[in-house]
């Protein structure tokens, strides 16, 4: 009973928080640093250089210096380690581990622990899930980095360049336009609530509540994608879109190509 | 000497769904330079006007010229025609957050005049005048839904200015703008005023309508036009206003007082 009443608070500050990280990233991107000042289309790029070689390489030191190098880049670049390192470590573990949690006993090979039932865990199997965690880490790490340090503006725009289809990336950049926008909405509806509920809602009531805010959500975001769309044709759209693409790279952007290209390199061929 | 029709509205009805009433039987004329204002309480059809002058919506009844040519979903297929159209005629929408779509405000500046068709040298030179007009130069990189009411409103305006259309249609463009917002916006439509822009407001707001209007039409709850006329003469007439739910009179219980 006393878990079911907090529900309302759980959905609010799930929101909330949901809001509040959108806004840390986002004042994080703004601030100066080394990898804010980088060109987005060479981070993006970047990016995907290390997160190949990272996949590709078959050494746990090179994973390791590229998870190094990517933390010295956070902390060149305004990004509290702590943050940094949690927000990686606290998933990885979570989502990956469960997934690779077999391969310990599975995998054929020297005992390393024995644990009940028979159960053993091989040394080749701990190597081969410490490995996929760490480079899953890394990858995760360096993809955070990018997402930290670049106003997801940028990101699109950055995207434009690379070729990727304008109407793509127009859908893309409205669908986390608007869904920030809906949950704005929806934590308006359950403050709106909240002020009005006195003593603690059934299970039944919460769910009938949750329901009724997901059906309005819902009408609510219809009605506006037809008003975008007409928003769109006002402004000339015919189905096609034509964007901007303003960038231009500069000195420091050349160095740093370089520097990413080299390093690269590097990691593929200690790695192999 | 009369001015050239920039619109001509005859007859026109609208339903949604072609059931759920929004204009009956409207007749006007807009004519070049004008500074009217579309007053209405809240759902008597002042938006659907603004959309079916736009070319977003189409009467269900009635017809609508625009420069002298009629305003239809055939003509507007042509991309002769409809470039033309929507390279002179711009609308600011009520709700910001609909108008403001493209990830920046610097995209959101450049998307009318990119999709029609202007070079990447002359919409980086539009962008930067629209945005330096407005005083929102400082805002170009951001994006558009973490703005403020009155930065949105500016946004917005500048998304149309990077287009200078011949004719602007604001709907609603005083909702959620503090004070000193609202006093810009005053300034900026008389600017566009000066510069010979035909210019048409939908509001419920009588003290705003006041400050600009060259004429106004008023719609009533039945979604008709009720009364056209110069700005003196509609808003003296506390009894039209009144019919039309836009004054009160009221009386409070303690002291019966009316006002």
């Amino acid at each position: 009973m006393q878990r079911r009443s907090h529900f309302l608070e759980k959905t609010l500050s799930g929101i909330t928080r949901t809001l509040e990280q959108s806004l840390f990233a986002e004042a994080i991107s703004l601030q100066p640093g080394v990898f804010q000042a980088l060109d987005p289309r060479l981070k993006i790029i970047a990016t995907l250089a290390l997160l190949i070689g990272v996949s590709m390489a078959h050494n746990a030191w090179v994973i390791g210096a590229v998870y190094l190098l990517a933390v010295c880049f956070a902390l060149a670049s305004a990004i509290p380690a702590d943050f940094f390192i949690r927000r990686v470590w606290l998933a990885v573990p979570l989502f990956t581990g469960l997934i690779a949690l077999p391969a310990l006993f599975m995998i054929p090979g020297q005992p390393l622990v024995h644990l009940p039932f028979g159960l053993i865990v091989t040394r080749p199997g701990a190597q081969s899930v410490l490995f996929l965690l760490l480079r899953v880490g890394t990858s995760l790490s360096l993809v955070l980095l990018l997402i930290l340090t670049t106003p997801w503006n940028a990101v699109l725009g950055a995207l434009s360049v690379l070729r990727v289809p304008d109407i793509f990336i127009l859908i893309l950049g409205m669908t986390f336009r608007y869904i920030y926008l809906l949950l704005h909405i929806a934590n308006d509806m359950f403050l709106s609530r909240k002020s009005r509920v006195i003593g603690r809602m059934s299970g039944a009531e919460e769910r009938h509540m949750l329901a009724a805010i997901g059906a309005n959500l819902l009408s609510k975001s219809l009605n506006m994608s037809s008003e975008v769309y007409l928003a769109m044709v006002s402004r000339g759209y015919r189905g096609t879109v034509v964007t901007f693409k303003p960038f231009r790279m500069r000195r420091q952007d050349w160095f740093w190509s370089a520097f990413f290209a080299v390093t690269t390199v590097v990691i593929m061929y200690l790695g192999r | 000497m009369t001015s050239t029709p920039v619109f001509e509205v005859r007859n026109v009805s609208f339903a949604y769904d072609n059931s759920q009433a929004a204009l009956e039987h409207v007749d006007l004329t807009v004519r070049s330079g004008e500074s009217l204002v579309i007053l209405g309480a809240n759902g008597s059809g002042k938006s659907t006007l603004l959309k079916l002058l736009d070319g977003l919506y189409f009467p269900t009844e009635g017809e609508i010229a625009a420069f002298g040519e009629p305003l239809t979903e055939s003509n507007l297929r042509d991309d002769a025609f409809n470039f033309a159209f929507r390279r002179r005629v711009g609308l600011v929408f009520q709700d910001s957050d609909v108008q403001l779509f493209c990830p920046s405000v610097m995209d959101e500046v450049a998307f009318a005049p990119l999709q029609l068709g202007l070079s990447h040298d002359e919409v980086g030179q539009r962008v930067d005048e629209a945005l330096q007009a407005l005083r929102i130069e400082k805002l170009r990189d951001r994006a558009p839904h973490r703005l403020s009411g009155g930065e949105k409103r500016r946004v917005a305006l500048a998304s149309l200015l990077s287009l200078n259309p011949d004719v602007w249609l604001l709907d609603e463009p005083t909702i959620g703008l503090d004070p000193r917002s609202l006093a810009w916006l005053v300034d900026f439509i008389l600017q566009l005023r000066q510069q010979n822009k035909t210019v048409i407001t939908a509001t419920h707001d009588l003290a705003f309508a006041q400050k600009f209007a060259t004429g106004i039409h008023v719609f009533d709850e039945n979604h008709r036009l009720a009364a056209s006329g110069k700005p003196g003469e509609i808003l003296a007439d506390h009894e039209l206003l009144h019919r039309c739910n836009l004054s009160h009179f009221h009386v409070t219980h303690e002291a019966s007082i009316c006002h």
